[in-house]
């Protein structure tokens, strides 16, 4: 049926000009997207979205409203008002519970391990595997050896907790439980904060990799250069805005700089602005 | 070879090695290929550590007192006494991992203990009238522990969906349910208790006994250590069959045989200890038969065996189900374990719910025990049950403890107690001596996880 029917009429294109595949449907799509903490408005009005085998990198400033915008989308910050749709459909996201079940996996910035626990618990934390109501813990090691050897083959700490591993270990911990259970949709909140050079390289690998698997990554970075690297479009905020989003062909850092200092969409920024950043 | 690399990196340094610290080189040398083969057998050494603290205590005490301490007689009632406390201390090792604390364990054991002995002495009674019933002990039972659950879980329920701190819920609980017991028992003590129930306390009515005897007791050590060569072979095989790697056999076989050795050298210690000459006098008229020259095995007492059955179901729960997974990594880290999905009100509230019904059971054994239900039933027991899961190595800290080691806590400080009272340490020395350990043993027990990182 879906087949049938040719996309135009669904999923309105919020940005033309900034969609690569207008005649795909979006893997997501957030629309209105409203959050607040009390008197503070931390989200207002966001659309974006996303396409398969795509990386958007999402950008901005300290408090810019990136990381909120994406724990709507992970379930751990239901927004306020504001829909979210997957795969052309309306998707109701309350807990991290639910967006799970959409294929929505998240590596948080504070990796969101439990430290005392080995790195099977830790994969499998929340969906663990039981044969006849127990633990089975060794499938769990099983199946944690196999996704974790595909990030770092020098892995080797299956018994310890994760407290005693180095920072790119717990790392590839966060992003083994988010790819081992087939997410469709990822989204790696400042991915390489914490990793050495060669770290950094190996979740660059992997990133190329998912992307040419099909999934969709949201990746949240500071680093401009990471974002210019990974991505095929960049989506900029600016104090809970979105300031726009643009295909990363189109623009140059500079211009991309610009728009997460002066919180303004590319077409406004005059001359004398841009020139001002380099003084 | 090790030897003259440590003495020669230490003249190296400028300081030329002492005989003291080269007589410790040579030690430690020697003990290099031990140290490895010990390291095979991976056992927990925080829990190897406990018992050889446990032994030194015996030993010191049993030095100071003569030949007191480790007898028959003194082990078993050791046993008898720890039970309730160690119960209650494999539920709070729970509630302290996720990060929470009970207060309220002593006044809901006293208030259920209570509302148990009315029931069998005073309420069933009046409904049923006259003669006393087998059925009451049990029916008695469920009630004190759903009690248990149901007053356990309310303020569970206070603490995960009120969000109101564990420690007010529970000081709170504290003084409401010994408050509670002045409501309907006007203070009263009330005894006697049924006669079935006085067995779950360990003690004797008649010729009834609250021990299972010897044979009883050789069933239950060789059904120990089936237990223990079975499991033992179902992780090899579960490991093997993933190709994980797996300890030497000698090791398998080292381990299996010392968990055999120490369960039936504690039926050997239970079956030692003889019925009083007045008891067995008495059995042996009911049997028809002559009292043997050693006097009649008392055996394992009944509170041990409630006290085993309740660490290994603890134990299963804490270890192979979802709801210690959660627990542990509440007590790890709350937010990833919120993040993961996991629902972390309904697991808290399940851990005050088993509390509660831990409390019941520790209830049961204790006013069975004492024979009555007196006002001050379990005065003071949240600090034992407390003491005993933090000497056992659980961290405040959250995410760290194990049901074994707070029943060996609950051992170690019941014996402290005990051994002090047999070389007549009057009770506030008792207190001084007790508080110091548990200061010192979590002290030591922070330093010794510090160092290893």
């Amino acid at each position: 049926m879906a087949m049938a029917q040719p996309a135009p009429e669904q999923a309105p294109s919020p940005m033309p000009g900034a969609t690569p595949a207008a005649d795909r449907t979006p893997l997501v799509e957030m629309r209105g997207i409203e959050v607040s903490f009390g008197g503070v408005r931390a989200v207002q009005g966001v659309n974006i979205d996303l396409y398969p085998g795509e990386v958007v990198g999402l950008v901005g400033g300290n408090g810019a409203g990136k990381s909120t915008l994406m724990r709507t989308l992970s379930g751990a910050r239901p927004p306020d008002h504001g829909e979210i749709w997957v795969d052309g459909k309306l998707a109701s996201i309350g807990n991290p519970r639910d967006a799970k079940t959409y294929g929505i996996e998240t590596i948080y910035q504070t990796l969101a391990l439990a430290d005392n626990l080995d790195a099977p618990a830790n994969v499998f934390l929340g969906r663990e595997i039981t044969s006849r109501g127990q633990l089975d813990d060794a499938a769990m090691e099983d199946a944690t050896r196999k996704v974790i050897g595909r990030l770092n083959p020098n892995f080797k700490n299956f018994k310890s907790a994760v407290m005693r591993l180095s920072g790119g270990q717990r790392q590839a911990v966060a992003i083994g439980r988010a790819i081992q259970f087939n997410a469709r949709i990822l989204i790696m909140d400042e991915p390489t904060a914490a990793l050495g050079p060669a770290e950094t390289a190996q979740v660059r690998d992997l990133i190329r990799q998912l992307k040419k698997e099909g999934l969709g990554i949201f990746l949240v970075s500071h680093d401009i250069h990471d974002v210019f690297d990974l991505s095929e479009r960049i989506a900029v905020m600016y104090h809970g805005r979105l300031v726009g989003t643009v295909n990363k062909d189109d623009v140059t850092t500079d211009d991309v700089l610009g728009m997460i200092i002066l919180g303004k969409p590319l077409t406004k920024l005059t001359e004398e602005e841009k020139a001002a950043l380099h003084a | 070879m090790a030897l003259s690399e440590t003495t020669g990196q230490a003249t190296i340094e400028g300081r030329p090695a002492s005989p003291i610290r080269r007589a410790i080189d040579r030690i430690r040398t020697a003990l290099a290929p031990v140290r490895s083969r010990f390291s095979m057998l991976e056992v927990d050494t925080r829990l190897i550590g406990m018992i050889v603290a446990l032994a030194i205590i015996w030993i010191g005490f049993n030095i100071a007192g003569h030949g007191t301490f480790i007898t028959a007689r003194n082990l078993w009632n050791l046993s008898v006494q720890s039970a309730s406390i160690a119960i209650m201390a494999t539920g709070m090792v729970l509630i302290i991992v996720s990060r929470n604390i009970d207060l309220s364990v002593g006044s809901m054991l006293a208030f259920i203990g209570y509302t148990m002995a009315m029931l069998q002495t005073i309420w069933i009674p009046q409904m049923i009238g006259g003669q006393p019933q087998p059925w009451i002990w049990i029916v008695t039972l469920i009630v004190g522990v759903g009690l248990g659950a149901l007053i356990g879980g309310l303020q569970g329920f206070v603490v995960a969906y009120g969000g109101v701190p564990s420690f007010i819920v529970t000081l709170g609980g504290l003084l409401i349910w010994r408050g509670l017991i002045f409501r309907y028992a006007q203070g009263q003590t009330i005894a006697p208790l049924d006669q079935t129930f006085q067995m779950l306390g360990g003690g004797t009515v008649g010729t009834r006994v609250g021990a299972v005897g010897d044979i009883g007791s050789w069933v239950l050590g060789a059904l120990a250590c089936v237990a223990i060569v079975a499991s033992l072979v179902f992780t090899r095989r579960r490991k093997r069959r993933y190709g994980f790697p797996t300890r030497p056999l000698w090791a398998e076989i080292v381990v299996a045989v010392v968990g055999c050795v120490v369960a039936l050298g504690a039926v050997f210690v239970a079956i030692s200890y003889p019925l009083p000459p007045n008891v067995a006098d008495a059995v042996a008229k009911e049997r028809g038969i002559p009292v043997p020259p050693g006097g009649f095995a008392t055996g394992v007492a009944i509170p041990v065996i409630v006290l085993i059955i309740v660490g290994i179901v603890v134990t299963f729960l804490a270890t192979r189900r979802q709801f210690g997974r959660y627990v542990y990594a509440i007590g790890g880290n709350p937010d990833a374990a919120a993040l993961g999905g996991i629902n972390v009100r309904w697991t808290i509230l399940k851990t005050f719910a088993l509390m509660g019904i831990l409390a019941g059971i520790s209830a049961a054994v204790s006013t069975a025990r004492l024979n009555s239900a007196v006002t001050n039933l379990g005065v003071q027991n949240e600090l034992d049950v407390i003491s005993a899961a933090v000497i056992g190595g659980t961290s405040f800290a959250g995410g760290i403890g194990t049901i074994p080691g707070a029943i060996l806590g609950a051992v170690v400080m019941q014996s402290l107690r005990s051994g002090m009272s047999l070389t007549l340490v009057d009770s506030p020395t008792q207190d001084i001596v007790v508080g110091v350990v548990l200061v010192f043993a979590v002290g030591l027990d922070t330093l010794l996880r510090r160092r290893a990182g």
